[in-house]
């Protein structure tokens, strides 16, 4: 069985091909639109549709596949930004009547950990999934994957991006495959009083960064604030991802999304899972971030047992959350 | 711990029996103090915590947690006795409190019963909330049914405050524990958890706190509309 992905929830319009046998992955196209500042749905949409067809033949041709090969389209209905999806989504209702091909829905959330899941060989995880847009604590329970944890306000990623930006350290964010919070942070001595926000399983960063950010317009030192900041927002992270574990009583951990490349928070982690005797499963860069792959591979999971839309009902969920799916190829 | 005099021991102070479980942030034994059945919780030191950030979790815990216990055992609520603090070594004895996991029971009750239960609960919330205490995770795990009636424990995380926003919380942490055990019938036991809050905070003001909880999902699992404002 062979599936094509697309991926078009925010900046990444990826195309995946997969198969249900080794090696798996045969294909993974991608065109990011990269924003000066934020991203602008819009003009996201607009570079999308410029470079949706490219996409689509570079992954067939990487792939050595043609339409006739391909059992199902996969698309990405959600969560994500409403122009950016419904770019994706008119690609692929055309492809799969076109072809008359089976349309499968996929949620962008459950590829993330799908596709994790499939390149770290982890087998039930507590998964972490931190990136700009994204802090949540989730495990598969009862036929899906559940939120155990996640961010009041704003993300991990925003917390680090935002105070960067504030206080002049950023753009660029990262340097070095390093945030340059994190950066910062390697000149800081000494721990200052920031408030640590952990309520029951959940954690909130708003007040973290207000402070952070008084601090240093009343003259703090800024690598003593960065060290403060990166460690009690890290350490928040990963005692609820601790408290997911103790919870659940799982003995796997791992972490998703573009945050999840710190090395420093990874070696939090480290520590945390070998308290538990548990595991830690870091999803490799490439596969953490957005791309087409991960939506190709959850499609071919779901269409193995029975999941695919008529296109009149294939409409694009704006919000649509990770715990309203059934994971049926689980069950 | 003993106490010896003339060489003899007079009296065990604490006796520490078995570990009965590794929670995330502490190890708990059982054992017994003064002869006592007691509960034992150390708050360990954690590897991944800065030193000077690890030490003020621990201290600033276990004295909340006791100073809270109290309070909440002077409005009425059932809680087990604090019997000894040490917070520098992050010690806290509790009294043993016998019975069992509110998750475990709610699964083998049938809706009546679990409903009666999850009311309970809900009332125990709301004098907490009416007398400024907020539990900071109440969910199904802290809660032991016993034979004596229904026991919070574990107030690590509680704190004092009439936020709104905390009040909140605390609901929409029960509300979430029941989502993630007992999901089949999370909103039935949801409205009768509701049931006995209403009764006791009135309506106005379980109202402001139903729509908080509403308000408070939406911000924190939308995650497409902050992305979208970022």
């Amino acid at each position: 069985m062979i599936v094509l992905g697309i991926e078009s929830t925010a900046h990444t319009f990826g195309v995946g091909i997969v198969k249900d046998e080794k090696p798996y992955i045969l294909a993974d196209a991608r065109a990011e639109y990269v924003p000066r500042e934020g991203i602008h749905p819009r003009e996201a949409a607009r570079f999308f549709a410029e470079h949706a067809a490219s996409v689509i033949n570079k992954a067939l041709k990487q792939a050595n596949v043609d339409f006739k090969d391909i059992d199902g389209i996969a698309i990405a209905l959600g969560p994500g930004m409403g122009p950016c999806l419904r770019i994706g989504a008119t690609i692929a209702r055309f492809l799969a009547s076109y072809y008359d091909k089976k349309l499968i829905p996929v949620n962008h959330a459950v590829a993330h950990v799908e596709i994790g899941l499939l390149v770290t060989k982890a087998t039930d995880p507590v998964v972490v999934y931190l990136s700009g847009g994204n802090t949540a604590i989730v495990a598969y329970v009862d036929g899906r994957y559940r939120v155990f944890g996640e961010t009041l306000d704003i993300a991990l990623g925003n917390l680090l991006d935002t105070f960067a930006r504030e206080v002049g350290l950023a753009p660029p964010y990262i340097v070095g495959s390093l945030h340059v919070v994190d950066k910062c942070a390697e000149d800081g001595k000494k721990f200052i009083n920031l408030p640590y926000v952990v309520k029951g399983q959940d954690v909130s960063f708003s007040g973290l960064l207000t402070a952070a950010l008084r601090a240093v317009r009343k003259g703090t030192k800024l690598n003593d604030v960065c060290l403060t900041l990166r460690e009690i927002a890290y350490t928040m992270v990963v005692e609820v991802a601790e408290r997911a574990l103790a919870h659940t009583g799982k003995n796997e951990v791992m972490l998703v999304g573009g945050v999840a490349a710190s090395p420093i928070l990874r070696e939090k982690f480290e520590k945390m899972v070998r308290y538990h005797n548990a595991k830690l499963y870091v999803v490799p860069p490439k596969f953490a971030v957005d791309n087409g792959v991960m939506i190709a591979w959850t499609g071919l999971l779901g269409l193995k047992h029975g999941v695919s839309v008529n296109i009149e009902n294939s409409i694009i969920r704006q919000r649509w959350r990770i715990d309203e799916v059934d994971i049926t190829w689980r069950a | 711990m003993v106490v010896i005099e003339n060489g003899k021991i007079k009296q065990e102070v604490l006796r520490v029996d078995k570990e009965i479980a590794r929670g995330a942030e502490a190890y708990i034994y059982k054992g017994s103090f003064l002869g006592i059945p007691c509960i034992i919780k150390l708050r360990t030191q954690k590897s991944y915590r800065h030193p000077v950030l690890d030490s003020k979790i621990i201290r600033d815990r276990t004295i909340r947690e006791a100073k809270i216990i109290i309070s909440a055992r002077r409005i009425g609520i059932k809680a087990p006795a604090v019997l000894f603090v040490d917070p520098d070594l992050g010690v806290l004895v509790l009294e043993y409190i016998k019975g069992r996991l509110l998750k475990d029971l709610l699964k083998n009750l049938d809706d009546e019963e679990a409903c009666k239960i999850a009311s309970t609960a809900g009332s125990y919330a709301a004098l907490l909330h009416t007398n400024g205490i907020v539990h900071g995770d109440l969910t199904t795990s802290n809660m032991i049914y016993t034979d004596h009636g229904l026991f919070l424990v574990d107030f690590g995380l509680s704190d004092y405050s009439n936020d709104l926003e905390d009040l909140g919380v605390d609901v929409h942490l029960f509300l979430r524990s029941l989502e993630s055990t007992l999901w089949r019938r999370a909103s039935m036991l949801y409205e009768c958890f509701l049931k006995g809050y209403q009764e006791i905070i009135g309506k106005d003001q379980a109202f402001k706190v139903k729509e908080k909880v509403r308000e408070i999902r939406l911000r924190g699992r939308y995650i497409a509309e902050r992305r979208m404002r970022s």
